[in-house]
């Protein structure tokens, strides 16, 4: 049984065109993060004048910046710092937004209340706004703007977490549950949390893609990754101002983040159609 | 002493609309392996009855009197004492199968739950029980069903699960909440038998809550009908029929269709609806739809009065009641 389960899974991931194409273009990230580890075609670091605005070559694929960078080991270091920064955001955001979430629906009550209301709070600020406030607070900075984006991604995940949990709550077989002496603390763990694990798992790959436009986002304003760090958002800002004298040097990191969201998103949107329990009960 | 004593219990649910007095002073009590069987309209206060034995009301609620369970009063205990009953001392079947059972764990897992945390068996131990009980409730190769999910299973193999788990850590007393309402006729008159054989078997105590009079009388050593909140008339269910006397019970009993009947003959029906909760009348519940109500029904509630040996009846007009009953009170 389990064998035909775990192949229909699969034939359903094939079947959906935004889960492969996403999942392609993800898994292209990935790839070009891991390899910047330990190999780029260039070096994302070393200043050299002379080799300054070089057209692409063998030797530099897209060419070199200002300060004769290689581009594409820029934008292959970028790639490992966006998604550094999106993973530990976003962990951040599920770690303490869901387990908000599970509370507020497992306890209702003045709990509940008390975590809805911080969340509208914390809601009511744009969310460029406080990542620059907590910047300023603590400094510009890597590991400020992943607190940042984290912080913005905990309520997110509790309120949806909470909507999602009170409606498993009301449903029969919790009733079973509870009348078969579970409390409520292991309902949650083996009756609430595997029936709304697929949509914290697309959220989480839809705010994984909000987490690098974020990222990018206060890089540009100069309040994440600091230099000589590479990231893509720094990558457009100091591009911006020779926006008339190498128009490329703007598009080629926006390429990245666009690829990045765009990819992100396809495989939200694939994931919900392959992990919905309604669609897989229908084969 | 008896194993279930319930007295003055009375439950008010707050609803947006105000405070609906769902139960209202209830008393009876259950001894080890007796059946009793509670019948009544929707929303007359069953469910919400076996759910206040089960400590399961919503949050929103106030329940006063006291349910005393091995001499014990339920209403006192901590949730912690409670979950430790709850599957253990007392056990509930819901009606209905189809989403009683968690769709994304295996049967095996769901069955072996409450074996492992009630009676702290290890995986191998509860895995031979879990097959020994599916086998009891007559589920087909039960080795091979462990692994299966709910969604393979039909409606009544399903609520065959449900009922070993329900039975699992034997049970002083089940409460089984409409167990057959959701299945085929067919399948019906089976899950009954098996769940009359099982209590048998372990001299359990039964709850058996139902709107089928006929299910009820088939399967019940003492009846109890409710109506708006509280019980009207209660008896023993081998002369019950015979000493019916509430109006509303009348009604009930006309309603069932019954064999032989013409099928261009109309079922019975009582006029009226079930009265609104939050805004009950006074008196007597039943006297917007009773042909026999009188100015005195309006004022006042009647108490459970003692008709014949265990037979009680509230109502003030009981001896018209029982002399219109031959011709039929809603004819």
């Amino acid at each position: 049984m389990n064998s035909s389960t775990s192949l229909s899974f699969l034939a359903r991931c094939r079947r959906s065109r935004s889960f492969m194409v996403g999942g392609v273009m993800t898994g292209f990230l990935l790839v070009c993060a891991a390899v910047s580890l330990f190999w780029t075609p260039g070096s994302a670091y070393d200043i050299s004048i002379a080799n300054r605005f070089l057209p692409p070559s063998s030797t530099h694929w897209l060419g070199t910046d200002q300060f004769g960078r290689d581009i594409v080991s820029m934008l292959m270091t970028g790639t490992q710092n966006s998604i550094a920064v999106a993973v530990v955001a976003v962990s951040i955001g599920l770690a303490v937004g869901v387990s908000l979430g599970l509370l507020a629906a497992a306890r209702r009550g003045w709990t509940e209340e008390l975590i809805m209301r911080f969340s509208d709070f914390s809601f009511a600020f744009p969310a460029i706004l406080s990542a620059i406030m907590i910047t300023a607070i603590l400094g510009p900075g890597g590991v400020n703007s992943i607190l940042a984006i984290g912080l913005y991604n905990i309520p997110v995940f509790a309120r949806l977490v909470r909507g999602t949990a009170n409606a498993i709550w009301t449903r029969e077989f919790v009733m079973a549950a509870r009348a078969s002496g579970k409390d409520r603390f292991r309902i949650t763990f083996e009756h609430i949390m595997p029936n709304i694990l697929s949509i914290i798992i697309v959220q989480a790959t839809i705010l994984f893609a909000i987490a690098i436009l974020a990222e990018a986002a206060l890089s540009y304003l100069g309040l994440g990754t600091q230099p000589p760090h590479p990231s893509w958002g720094r990558m457009l800002n100091e591009a911006q101002a020779l926006m008339f004298l190498d128009p490329w040097q703007a598009i080629y990191p926006g390429i990245a983040i666009a690829t990045a969201v765009f990819g992100l998103n396809l495989l939200g949107d694939g994931l919900r159609d392959v992990l919905d329990p309604r669609l897989s009960r229908k084969r | 002493m008896p194993l279930l004593n319930v007295t003055g219990l009375s439950v008010t649910l707050s609803t947006a609309d105000g405070a609906a007095r769902a139960v209202r002073d209830m008393n009876f009590s259950l001894e080890k392996g007796e059946t009793l069987g509670i019948v009544g309209e929707s929303g007359c206060g069953k469910s919400i009855t076996a759910l206040a034995l089960m400590g399961l009301l919503p949050e929103r609620s106030e329940t006063t009197g006291k349910i005393e369970f091995n001499g014990e009063n339920l209403l006192q205990k901590p949730e912690t004492e409670m979950c430790a009953l709850r599957g253990n001392r007392m056990a509930m079947i819901f009606q209905e199968p189809m989403t009683s059972l968690n769709p994304v764990h295996t049967i095996g897992r769901q069955v072996m739950e409450p074996l492992r945390l009630h009676k702290n068996m290890t995986r191998a131990e509860a895995k031979a029980e879990a097959v020994r009980l599916l086998d009891r409730v007559g589920i087909p190769n039960p080795q091979e069903r462990l692994g299966n999910y709910p969604h393979q299973l039909s409606g009544g193999q399903r609520q065959r699960v449900m009922i070993a788990m329900a039975l699992s850590c034997s049970p002083d007393i089940l409460i089984a909440d409409e167990p057959t309402t959701a299945l085929d006729v067919t399948i019906q008159d089976q899950i009954l038998e098996l769940i009359q054989s099982l209590v048998r078997e372990e001299d359990m105590a039964l709850i058996l809550i139902s709107h089928d009079l006929g299910v009820i009388s088939e399967n019940t050593d003492r009846i109890m009908v409710m109506y708006g909140g509280a019980a009207v008339e209660t008896g023993p269910t081998e002369t019950f029929f015979e000493a019916l006397s509430h109006p509303y019970s009348q009604g009930l009993f006309a309603a069932m269709p019954k064999l032989g009947m013409g099928r261009t003959s109309r079922l019975m029906t009582i006029p009226g609806v079930v009265p609104d909760l939050i805004n009950l009348p006074s008196g007597c519940t039943f006297t917007d739809r009773c042909p026999l109500a009188t100015a005195e029904c309006r004022n006042s509630a009647p108490p459970l009065r003692q008709l014949t040996a265990g037979h009680n009846v509230a109502c003030y007009h009981l001896d018209k009641a029982r002399t219109m009953k031959a011709e039929g009170l809603f004819a």
